[in-house]
């Protein structure tokens, strides 16, 4: 089992996501450099987050050609497991491996604190070890964390149940003022219809340890891990190690 | 023979800011007329911002050594040695002017300024403060509508370039402090401080070696923008046309700023690296001249080479731009190759530009034709050094209007509830949640939950505290006794985390040197922080000066900004300033200070107040009284108490006093509270609100009692049990009677949320 970590050059969770796997959880994982197309044979892919290409475009818009994100795009279309965190969830929606787009903070500035979760769904293998409605307190740090999509779109993800994470209150309440950058119904994360692909705004890999503040983030890691070592079986033709 | 078309007179160096005597001095190096392009190189290198040259001869009498220290000032940073084989690399710096004209490029600039200069070092910078001083943000008797309207649109510009800068380049912004006053409305203080780790056996320096080394030129292509930033924004007073001098603040790009940092770090482990320096200020030139000036060596570069970013500048242009996010290095000859591999897989441009020589000459070439050839020593260390007038000291005039202590039976809640909503006592939440103060997950402490910022070394037990500190209030109306203030302040907020302070880097706001009066001011201050930095045992191992910060003949208060750097051995030992536990006892610590008569001196100490200023509107008297050994005695006594886990919580006394300390406490901690019985002769507003140092509140658990009053004692620290820590209800009553008393809740909503409002108005 092995983490991989994509490095573009604007990332700057990276480390924290390399040191969150190998140091905190102990887990083998290794930096995939974005101008690679070979995801080493990686069992699950983590997009950190960061500044991708300094973003002054729209924020992952460059990032979506690097070559490493075409071999995520083959590594997910056979049903690997694929988180992104803040910066790797905008990228997977510009890569269209997530639907929907993000807008700017409704109040138009970068934010950095706290926030709570509600888990909406353990039907993941993302949030398989956490429980319904468990409320995580795990920071934010974006610009552009305002999730949008279109109604049909919204109406999908709430059949499909692919609405992963809710900002709610700390008692686990919707309620707009818990709500930090006006994401449309709250969302903070959302998988895929297929549930191997996953990104989240809030950084779980910035609450695994107690003595910074929070540990809730390790559900997550634990989940993946987890969901991995379930699926061994399956593991063995799912690596994609070279480009084809 | 130096080509020039140019007749070079006195004249035109005047234009360029130097002197006759300069002038002279010039032609003098020279033994002939300078070319227009080294005319402009003297005149950078000896503006006032590059060269000190009015402070120099002050600066020396500051302490740079000790035993944690591994490079004190002429670096482009100070190196401490923190253990375990790492070394702690950090320095402030000012960006005041351009942030004036232009808040939020001249903020940003000054975060990326500020950044190079530590991974220049070979550090990877793991931590910012800022330390920012701005004019009023509301309109009253003495600031106009439109006054105040700037004042905010300043702050919001500074606040949201640091974030865009230091956010998209992957540091944590992790405290710093913000004061309001008159005298920065129309010259706003922005002082940056950084921090880096690095292996010990990994520093770089900026000293070229080795006669024939490639001098390869990295990162960002040269422009037209930020020439003579340096010279002309940094080093002249403000009048009304400086608005036009928005072409000479620089443009950031953080980005690119990332990759130079990662390409430099990953480029210094090949080990072909032999000296690298960023192009700051005076860009090109300075970093040429340094380079080769330290390692006793000369360079030779040719322009055409110079990646530049518009066609036909011209050499002048090219060696004066201050385009930001560039770096010139000295690679070991026919290693060039593994640089550039480097900088290729970063996408950034890295061209040999020219070489190493052994004739000690700043060589520059274009078109094949030499149009500067200066001796690089000359450039470097040789500029001018003034002893400039110093106007004799002030007698104090004693005519201004001292605060009267309202009578004993005033209520002053309400007083309290205006003080903890004035900007300066504010909650900074509204800023701090700007900035990223989480990345790279290092934050033990993060600003507003402790008296100084805490990172951990993830690669060791220990964390390191920094904390910046400056009442230029203080130092204007006393001016040794201000600056003796900022550096106890600072190291008692490092100490009150629990981490022993040893080291200092000091950024000295000032205004126009040429006048007796300031000259006065900067060097009483430099003596100030000279004594107290040798009495608590921080040498100053860096920092800046940063002169002519006046507009319109008005100066700013003399403003020394402290940055203060602690070790804590075990980051485990970190300690905040929230209360922990409802039950907890509540004590005041207080270094033992001799006894005097405080009936004349308390309406002084007490008019120069935070509460003074905020609920009476009196600004006078003098900073109370310092005792530095009680100030060594409390830092000594804290790291004591911490480093054996006795203490819940520590919190320094100073704006605000007493009252705004343990409030403060309360706010930390999430739905707590305190009960206090002030035992005192003293008027309350003084046993509230007064400001006087050395004094820190603390937290204990009931059973540690004893232990921490045996421990005080043996520092010579009086430890007295104030209160206890409860829920609910803020209380303090004085010799039994209720002077405050109110829902901490609503205290705690004043309090979060003023500075917003204030921000809010008409804006």
């Amino acid at each position: 089992m092995k983490f991989g970590v994509v490095v573009f050059p604007g990332s700057n969770c990276d480390h924290d996501a390399y040191h969150a796997v190998g140091s905190v959880l102990r887990q083998p994982v290794e930096f995939l450099w974005h101008d690679s197309s070979d995801l080493a044979g990686c069992d699950a892919i983590i997009l950190p987050g960061g500044f991708a290409f300094g973003d002054y475009l729209r924020t992952g818009a460059i990032a979506r050609f690097s070559p490493i994100m075409r071999a995520v795009e083959r590594f997910a279309n056979r049903g690997g497991l694929v988180i992104g965190i803040c910066n790797g969830f905008q990228i997977l929606l510009e890569a269209g491996l997530l639907p929907g787009a993000m807008l700017r903070n409704r109040h138009l500035r970068f934010l950095c604190r706290y926030v709570y979760l509600r888990v909406e769904t353990t039907d993941t293998p993302f949030t398989s070890t956490a429980h319904r409605g468990q409320i995580l307190k795990i920071p934010i740090a974006h610009m552009e964390g305002s999730y949008f999509c279109d109604q049909n779109t919204l109406a999908d993800l709430q059949q499909n149940d692919q609405i992963v994470l809710r900002y709610t209150t700390a008692s686990g309440e919707l309620d707009d003022a818990a709500n930090p950058n006006g994401s449309l119904a709250a969302i903070a994360g959302i998988c895929n219809r297929q549930r191997n692909v996953f990104g989240m705004m809030p950084h779980p890999e910035r609450a695994v340890e107690a003595s910074l503040g929070s540990e809730d983030g390790l559900v997550i890691f634990h989940s993946i891990i987890d969901s991995l070592a379930h699926s061994t079986g399956r593991d063995a033709e799912l690596k994609v190690s070279a480009p084809v | 023979m130096i080509g020039t078309k140019t007749k070079i007179t006195a004249e035109v160096a005047s234009e360029h800011g130097l002197t006759a005597e300069e002038f002279a001095r010039v032609r003098e190096i020279l033994g002939r007329d300078p070319s227009l392009t080294e005319l402009g190189i003297f005149s950078v290198m000896w503006s006032e911002h590059c060269s000190y040259k009015s402070s120099k001869v002050h600066l020396k009498r500051l302490p740079i050594s000790g035993s944690h220290v591994v490079q004190g000032p002429g670096e482009n940073a100070g190196v401490v040695d923190i253990g375990d084989g790492f070394c702690a690399v950090f320095k402030i710096e000012s960006h005041n002017h351009p942030s004036f004209v232009e808040p939020f490029q001249g903020a940003a600039t000054g975060v990326g300024g500020i950044l190079r200069d530590i991974f220049t070092m070979g550090a990877r910078p793991i931590a910012v403060l800022d330390s920012l001083r701005f004019g009023p943000l509301a309109p009253s008797d003495s600031v106009t509508q439109s006054e105040a309207a700037r004042n905010r649109r300043i702050l919001d510009g500074v606040i949201s370039g640091i974030a865009s800068y230091g956010n998209c380049f992957g540091v944590p912004t992790v405290g710093g402090e913000i004061q309001f006053e008159p005298c920065y409305s129309h010259n706003p203080l922005i002082n940056v401080l950084a921090l880096g780790i690095a292996r010990r056996d990994e520093l770089f320096f900026a000293r070229a070696k080795g006669t024939g080394n490639p001098v390869i030129y990295v990162g960002a292509k040269t422009g037209r923008d930020g020439i003579h930033g340096a010279s002309l924004l940094a080093s002249a007073e403000f009048d009304e046309k400086s608005q036009q001098k928005r072409p000479n603040v620089q443009v950031g790009d953080p980005f690119m700023e990332k990759l130079l940092l990662e390409a430099c770090l990953e480029a210094m482990h090949t080990g072909a690296i032999v000296a690298i320096q960023d192009m700051g200020a005076a860009g090109l030139t300075s970093s040429s001249s340094e380079m080769a000036s330290r390692g006793g060596m000369g360079i030779e570069i040719a322009l055409d080479r110079v990646p530049q970013r518009e066609t036909g500048m011209t050499a002048y242009e090219i060696m004066l731009s201050e385009s930001q996010e560039r770096m010139l290095l000295v690679a070991e000859h026919s290693r060039e190759r593994e640089v550039f591999d480097v900088f290729r897989k970063w996408g950034l441009d890295a061209v040999t530009i020219g070489k190493v020589t052994s004739d000690g000459h700043l060589r520059v070439l274009q078109g094949g034709q030499i149009v500067a050839d200066i001796p690089a020593h000359a450039i470097a260390e040789e500029g001018p050094v003034y002893k400039r007038p110093i106007a004799t000291r002030k007698i104090e005039s004693s005519s201004h209007r001292l605060t009267e202590f309202a009578p004993a039976d005033t209520n002053l809640n309400d007083n309290f509830r205006k003080l903890l909503a004035s900007p300066a006592i504010a909650s900074k939440q509204w800023v701090f949640g700007q900035y990223d103060h989480m990345v790279r997950t290092n934050t033990r402490i993060p600003p507003g939950a402790g008296d100084a910022a805490v990172v951990r070394i993830k690669e060791t037990k220990r964390a390191l505290a920094l904390s910046t500190d400056g009442n230029g209030r203080w130092c204007q109306f006393s001016l040794r006794a201000g600056a003796m203030h900022a550096v106890a302040e600072a190291a008692r907020n490092v100490a009150c985390t629990g981490a022993r302070p040893v080291a200092a880097t000091n950024c000295l706001n000032f205004g126009n040197p040429e006048k007796p009066e300031i000259m006065r001011q900067f060097s009483d201050i430099v003596d100030g922080i000279g004594d107290a930095c040798r009495a608590l045992g921080t040498p100053i191992t860096g920092g800046n000066v940063s002169f002519y910060n006046e507009t319109l003949g008005r100066a700013i208060y003399p403003t020394p900004i402290i940055g203060m750097l602690g070790i804590l051995d075990d980051a485990d030992c970190a300690v905040g300033m929230g209360f922990h536990h409802e039950g907890d006892a509540i004590l005041l610590l207080q270094g033992t200070i001799e006894p005097r008569d405080m009936s004349n001196q308390q309406r002084r100490e007490f008019s120069s107040s935070e509460y003074s200023k905020a609920i009476h509107g009196i600004v006078a008297g003098a900073p109370p009284e310092i005792d530095l050994h009680a100030e060594k005695a409390l830092i000594d006594c804290l790291v004591a108490l911490a480093s054996g886990r006795l203490l819940q919580s520590a919190h320094d006394i100073s704006d605000g006093g007493l009252a705004v300390a343990l409030a403060e406490s309360c706010f930390a901690a999430e739905g707590l509270a305190a009960k206090i019985n002030l035992q005192t002769n003293d008027p309350a507003e003084f046993a509230l609100f007064e400001e006087s140092g050395a004094r820190a509140v603390i937290s204990v658990k009931p059973e540690s009692l004893a232990r921490v009053e045996q421990i005080a004692a043996q520092y010579k620290i009086e430890a007295r049990r104030i209160g206890t820590v409860t829920r609910g209800e803020f209380s303090i009553q004085m010799n039994g009677q209720p002077w405050l008393c109110a829902s901490v809740d609503s205290l705690r909503q004043i309090w979060v949320s003023s500075l917003e409002k204030f921000l809010q108005i008409a804006s």
